[in-house]
């Protein structure tokens, strides 16, 4: 409860978030406009199912905890639910706007290709959802307190700061299998994504035993990692080659001017 | 430091022309009109919001056209089959690189603004304390009933209003006749207000809420030093980064002093009002603004940048000219020649040194392309010409401009959202997205319908729309996932 707690529980969090942008979006504009509107997409997707949960409280209406309890379980469903629909109509839009593009511009390549928006979106959401989970928690952080004084688990922030960086990362992967989903009509692969998103909310119920809900998040963003990285044209060659700094396109794309 | 009445009345007298929004867009980009590259001096894209009239007068003096259809900045689709010009093509790809970098060069300063005043209202305390209302508010707003509540803060809004729409005809009327110095003063004495007693008073409030000790002396010293840096970058000459520096640190004075002595329900009629109002200025057509808007474009004159937040140094092409009015008068007069002829020889004499440029040496130039001398009146003829400084100008470098009521206005909603939100931080970075993105639609809004438009509806529409929401659906779901740690 004290500003170590705040700054290590905020970096565990956003420190990939944070390096993500600094070194791919913060330079061009134009992606640090699309994570803004991803940003803004998923605000409004939590608009409207934060809607539907009070809208389902007010006609529920009883003080049961329990009963809160399963309607809050029944929000957070479709809170998941709308935010895959959201990524789909942002989806929707960036390849309208692509087109419109594509029909103006006497270029042949667009100047953002869709696997760049499937990122970038990616990590809009994500860092919306990392910040509208977690900022009032840490701002918590930083007062006086004491953890766990009731009989909680006195683990609350560490384990709340690696299982927002762990949906970060995730949304991050899902937008990449998403839109590749979307733009190849693997509607076998755009089920799954929602489906693991499913999961991952599902499994965060299990919380405060946090055995049950962030191991298998995390086992979960471990296999979407990878499902993304060869997705996005990944594989073991060009991991090789890059860590062994060989790779001729990535050199070659390092030298160009911005 | 506790305001008294009379003081109130002063800072509200004085200071408050400087909060009405002038929002004006002008993207200044390239025109090409038959193949030469011009320059949209005079036209501007107003988006005016709000109104501090004078300020507004000011700040739409000036009217930039854009006549480069903009695309998609983020992501609308566009099929005009309008642009079939190979040229206008070209701009179309330019205008897209350029439009996002443009959006971000907005982005940057209004975040910075409402980053500047969230943070103050955050730590000092000062500022979420009541100390009173503004004469242009005078209903209270602690009353018995929610109903007298209601009453009071639509009658204060009223009031508010009319009288921006009575300073806005009043400034239309004064730009209208000419009466510059007028204008002019009234825009100096209102800075000089806010760089020298507002930022006393914040400066007092941010040394006491962290309890540093400060003497008189030294305070005085470095208010003055911030004051007259501030008042020369702003009306006069100065770099372009400190100049934007201090149009923010005004903008956030002038938002903080806003959301301190507006009550809640006051300031959100307020927003509303205002926006609607803009909206109205602007696209009717006897509508005070657009006749401002017309007049300045009549006129072909030059905004003051006291008023207008810009990116790029545009005036740099005016700085590499004289004084119009000096060039006027050089070419003119005949005595002014003969007076720098003498100054010329004069020189010489004292010099006895040619720099170089030896008798050989002028010899073979006579020569080789006949006898030259540089005169007043030819170096102003050469500086006078518009096109070669304009085409040396690169395209990257044109800028945006947004007026600062924009950032006032946009800085209060973020400002009272996070001062009296119960969802806190929360609120406050939804209505922060909101409003950036409303600013993003507008800019794409300017860049389809090419003619001024308010920028501050979209904004403080989803600010509003989402504060409220927020507040009251957004966090009590959001409370209760952090409660049992339920992730969505």
């Amino acid at each position: 409860m004290t500003a170590a707690v705040f700054i290590g529980c905020s970096f565990i969090a956003f420190g990939p978030a944070l390096a993500l942008c600094v070194c791919t979006i913060a330079a061009e504009p134009l992606r640090l406009l699309f994570l803004i509107a991803g940003g803004f997409f998923w605000l409004v997707s939590l608009l409207l199912s934060s809607l539907v949960w009070f809208i389902a409280v007010q006609i529920g209406g009883s003080n049961n905890a329990s009963v809160k309890k399963n309607l809050l379980i029944f929000g957070v469903m479709v809170s998941v639910l709308l935010q895959e629909v959201f990524r789909f109509a942002y989806y929707k839009l960036l390849k309208k706007a692509n087109k419109g593009l594509m029909t103006i511009s006497q270029e042949e390549t667009l100047p953002i290709s869709v696997r760049q928006l499937s990122y970038v979106s990616g990590l809009g959401f994500g860092i919306m959802s990392g910040v509208f989970s977690l900022v009032n928690i840490l701002t918590d952080s930083l007062g006086p307190g004491t953890v766990g004084i009731y009989g909680d688990s006195p683990q609350y922030f560490l384990s709340s700061a690696f299982m927002t960086l762990a949906i970060v990362l995730l949304h991050i992967f899902w937008g990449i299998v998403f839109f590749d989903a979307c733009e190849k009509k693997k509607w076998w692969a755009l089920a799954l994504v929602i489906l693991s998103h499913l999961l991952v909310s599902g499994v965060t119920f299990q919380n405060p035993q946090y055995e049950g809900s962030l191991v298998p998040s995390y086992i979960i963003m471990m296999l979407m990692a990878t499902w993304a990285f060869f997705t996005a044209g990944g594989s073991l060659r060009n991991l090789k080659l890059c860590l062994m700094c060989r790779d001729k396109d990535f050199l070659l794309a390092n030298q160009r001017p911005r | 430091m506790c305001l008294k009445r009379k003081d109130l009345f002063c800072v509200a007298i004085i200071g408050f022309h400087r909060a009405v929004p002038m929002t004006e867009l002008s993207a200044h980009l390239p025109q090409f009109q038959h193949g030469q590259l011009t320059e949209n001096f005079p036209d501007n894209h107003l988006s005016n919001t709000n109104d501090n009239s004078e300020r507004r007068r000011h700040d739409n003096s000036e009217r930039r056209r854009n006549d480069n259809p903009e695309s998609e900045t983020n992501g609308q689709p566009q099929n005009r089959a309008q642009q079939v010009v190979e040229q206008d093509e070209e701009d179309e790809e330019l205008t897209l690189k350029y439009g996002a970098k443009h959006v971000i060069m907005l982005f940057a300063p209004v975040t910075l603004c409402m980053v500047v005043v969230v943070a103050t209202i955050k730590s000092v305390s000062f500022y979420t304390r009541k100390d009173g209302q503004l004469i242009y508010t005078p209903f209270t707003e602690d009353t018995d009933t929610v109903g007298q509540r209601a009453l009071n803060s639509i009658l204060n809004a009223a009031i508010m209003i009319s009288v921006i729409i009575v300073m806005t005809i009043l400034l239309v009327v004064l730009y209208k006749y000419r009466c510059y110095k007028v204008i002019h003063g009234w825009l100096i004495i209102s800075s000089l207000l806010l760089l020298f007693f507002f930022s006393f008073i914040y400066l007092g409030e941010v040394f006491k809420t962290y309890n540093v000790a400060m003497d008189y002396i030294t305070l005085a010293l470095m208010i003055w030093n911030f004051g007259v840096v501030g008042m020369i970058c702003i009306h006069w000459k100065g770099p372009l980064r400190l100049q934007q520096a201090y149009l923010i640190m005004i903008s956030a004075l002038m938002a903080l002093v806003f959301i301190k002595y507006l009550p809640e329900w006051t300031a959100w009629l307020i927003l509303a009002v205002i926006s609607v109002y803009d909206l109205v200025a602007v696209l009717c057509p006897k509508g005070p603004l657009r006749m401002l808007v017309e007049t300045a474009q009549e006129r072909n004159e030059t905004l003051f940048p006291a008023l207008i937040y810009s990116s790029t140094m545009i005036w740099l092409v005016n700085m590499a000219e004289e004084d119009p009015e000096a060039q006027r008068k050089a070419s003119k007069s005949s005595t002014y020649d003969k007076q720098a002829a003498a100054n010329q020889i004069q020189n010489e004499d004292a010099d006895m040194d040619d720099g170089g440029f030896n008798p050989e040496w002028e010899q073979q130039r006579n020569s080789r392309i006949g006898p030259l001398e540089s005169t007043p009146e030819s170096r102003a003829a050469v500086q006078a010409l518009p096109s070669n400084s304009q085409a040396s100008e690169d395209p990257e470098e044109r800028g945006v401009k947004l007026g600062l009521g924009d950032f006032i206005f946009y800085s209060v909603l973020v400002g009272k959202a996070s001062a009296t939100a119960s969802g806190d931080w929360n609120t406050t970075l939804a209505c922060f997205v909101a409003i950036l993105i409303g600013l993003c639609l507008t800019l794409l809004l300017l860049a389809i319908f090419k003619k001024a438009l308010p920028a501050l509806p979209i904004s403080i529409t989803f600010g509003l729309v989402f504060y409220f929401a927020t507040d009251n659906l957004v966090q009590p779901f959001m409370d209760q996932l952090a409660f049992h740690q339920f992730y969505i």
